[in-house]
């Protein structure tokens, strides 16, 4: 214990750990910073039962029959207006669709087809309409309405949060230190002792494994304690995803801080090199929906890989077999950061 | 000046040493032998190369010409980190990390080295152990400076290089890092060491290279340097009016006058005859005086007249 205590790689593995949780900032924006956010978007998105469609129905003669057959529907939520507030209602969106009793016949349906809310209140409307009418099914299908588990946004954000914390601390937690070590000259104190230059770069990988544990266990109790949210797939396909994920970004990291002299130039490239990533990786919503052309590079991104590995283990069950090739892709991104980091990387 | 001597072979020396950055000559054919023991001194005004030279000792630095040995070795032959084990470097502008405390600074770059003394052993010598516990943020400059030299010491290196060591620090502080060096002199450690201080170099400096432009302009012990001068004493005075120099280097005991800033400066070997005639030679010119000073000679005063300028004018 006394020898590995003495030991370069250890004392400066430790150094390391411990500058980091003396930085409050850092602390917030890694621990503090994803959690409020899986707070705040988890009850803003939370799902809130079947939702009713506002219909109005325009006094006069065989309103208060047209207003009995909508409200036997669960779908909707019915008004009787008087013709100008009825007007004044549809305008502002306030109802979907305002129904026109007529003299004989069937009534009139007023609506704008371009909205999706709007065909969906339409569509209900006529169900109800016709059902009073006396309609019968021809094909009495049966409803399961229950929610799937691992089908909320809740379980589909926390995945994404846990990816975009190791694209953040990867190259916050490495590029900043380094830059500011080189522009105070401390790396160049470094090499003046006999210190082996691989144990300095190590002690960041080992450091880096040790935030790890701690920011991905917050944000995994953090779901499970307050959503419920877990991993349903192979622990071992979660373990090894969120590893070599970090491992990627701590890699970027490197390669981002080889060469900056200054902490403004290494801001800059970090944000150069997250911001297609923030923006095009899936974290807040599916990536799929960008157009095909761009899906090459969407898709080669290591955050779309980390994003969508961690979602097939933990809400699809995924095992290690089915994350092999965003596996191959972050560990592909990892080695050659690191080696263009390692021929690039500048001491003073 | 005393020759090299071949007896023992140099603890530290480089031949030739040239270093350009762009047009800027910052090194420019440079020689220095330091022996074993001994501490050096390189004296120099702001940009005279005095850090480059030390990084290309320390090998921090490549020259684009010229030899260096360190301890009979040569960097980049594969010994490099071997080499290291043997050497306690400070740098000139080095910021340790902010959050880590004195001990912990200690002890990681203890880490680094096979032998030495235990941390805390170190922190006593430079006296912070009061502040062991404190972060480097919390320290003051004097303080952060003896934690910067206490890391150089970890080792208990055979040659430490020091870079200003004391620049912008208290006269408190400077000696108590004067005492610092002188016990690890008195260890038999070599020292080389770069200053803008006169009175630093002539307290410390067992021999003195001033260097200016990039070149050693003068090499000694600081008495053999002050010597040079021809005089040991130094007459500043300011009068209303141009006096006649040629009249006034004629003096009894009188050596050079220079221009100052403030008035003039006169060198001269006897006061208590020289100080009388310059007297009676201003009152002959009809020129009021409106202040006189004596101080011994120093380095200042070599300096300024091997190069007609002071020391913090600059390059
Ligand atoms: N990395 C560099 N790039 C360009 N020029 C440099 C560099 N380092 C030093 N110089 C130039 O080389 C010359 C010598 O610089 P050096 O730092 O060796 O001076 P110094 O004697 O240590 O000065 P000071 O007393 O101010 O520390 C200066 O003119 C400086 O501008
Ligand atoms: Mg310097």
């Amino acid at each position: 214990m006394n020898a590995l205590r003495r030991s370069a790689l250890w004392q400066l593995s430790r150094a390391r750990m411990v500058m980091f949780l003396r930085e409050p900032e850092a602390v917030f924006w890694v621990f503090v910073f994803p959690i409020l956010l899986a707070l705040a978007l988890g009850i803003a998105f939370r799902n809130q039962g079947p939702q009713r469609s506002a219909v109005g129905v325009e006094q006069g003669p065989g309103a208060a029959a047209v207003e009995r057959a909508l409200a036997a529907s669960p779908d909707l939520a019915v008004r009787v207006l008087a013709p100008d507030a009825a007007r004044v209602a549809l305008r502002r969106g306030a109802i979907a669709v305002l129904v026109r009793p007529a003299p004989a016949g069937p009534p009139v349906l007023i609506y704008d087809p371009t909205r999706p809310e709007t065909r969906l209140a339409h569509l209900a409307t006529v169900d109800a309409l016709e059902r009073a009418a006396g309609r019968t099914d021809p094909l009495a299908v049966r409803d399961d309405t229950r929610v799937r588990p691992g089908g909320r946004y809740i379980d589909f954000l926390l995945p994404g949060l846990i990816g975009l914390n190791l694209l953040g601390t990867g190259m916050w937690g490495i590029g900043f230190p380094i830059a500011t070590a080189r522009q105070q000259k401390l790396l160049k104190r470094m090499i003046a002792t006999p210190m082996r230059k691989t144990d300095y770069l190590l002690a960041f990988l080992f450091a880096r494994i040790f935030w790890l544990l701690l920011e991905v266990g917050a944000l995994l109790l953090f779901g499970w304690l307050a959503f419920h949210v877990v991993v349903r797939g192979s622990w071992l396909a979660f373990t090894l995803v969120v590893l070599v994920g970090a491992l990627a970004f701590s890699a970027l990291g490197l390669l981002v801080a080889s060469r900056a002299q200054t902490i403004e130039a290494v801001s800059g490239w970090m944000n150069a090199a997250m911001l297609p990533m923030w923006l095009l990786s899936g974290t807040f919503f599916p990536a799929d929906r960008f157009p095909g052309a761009v899906q090459p590079l969407v898709q080669a991104l290591p955050l779309t890989a980390a994003n969508n590995a961690l979602r097939a283990i933990m809400n699809e069950g995924a095992g290690l077999a089915a994350t092999g090739w965003p596996l191959l892709l972050l560990a592909a991104w990892a080695a050659a950061s690191f080696f263009a980091a390692l021929k690039l990387f500048r001491w003073e | 000046m005393l020759e090299p001597s071949t007896a023992f072979p140099a603890a530290l020396s480089c031949r030739g040493l040239v270093k350009r950055y762009g047009d800027v000559v910052a090194v420019d054919g440079l020689d220095l032998e330091v022996r074993p023991g001994e501490c050096f001194g390189l004296l120099g005004p702001n940009g005279a190369g005095k850090t480059t030279t030390i990084e290309i000792l320390e090998g921090l630095n490549r020259p684009d010409a010229g030899e260096v040995s360190v301890l009979g070795e040569a960097w980049g032959r594969g010994r490099d980190r071997a080499l290291r084990q043997r050497l306690g470097i400070q740098l000139q502008e080095t910021k340790l990390n902010d959050k880590l405390s004195v001990e912990e600074t200690v002890t990681l770059f203890r880490s680094f080295y096979a032998r030495g003394p235990a941390p805390l052993e170190v922190i006593r010598q430079v006296s912070l152990e009061e502040k062991r516990g404190a972060w480097v943020v919390k320290l003051s400059g004097g303080q952060r400076q003896r934690l910067s030299v206490a890391c150089a010491l970890v080792n208990q290196p055979e040659v430490l290089f020091l870079d200003e060591p004391t620049t912008g620090l208290d006269p408190q502080s400077r000696r108590q890092l004067w005492e610092l060096i002188a016990g690890f002199r008195r260890g038999g450690g070599t020292v080389l060491l770069t200053t803008h201080y006169m009175d630093e170099a002539e307290k410390l400096c067992d021999r003195v290279a001033i260097v200016d432009h990039g070149k050693v302009i003068a090499l000694g012990t600081p008495a053999e340097l002050i010597a040079l001068l021809g005089a040991d004493h130094v007459v500043e005075f300011a009068v209303e009016g141009e006096p006649d120099t040629a009249r006034l280097a004629a003096l009894p005991g009188a050596g050079q006058v220079r221009r100052e800033a403030a008035g003039w400066l006169l060198s001269l070997r006897t006061p208590h005859v020289t100080i009388p005639a310059l007297l009676a030679e201003l009152e002959r010119q009809r020129l009021p005086l409106l202040s006189l000073t004596t101080h011994h000679a120093t380095l200042e005063d070599v300096f300024m007249s091997l190069t007609g300028r002071t020391l913090r004018d600059g390059a």
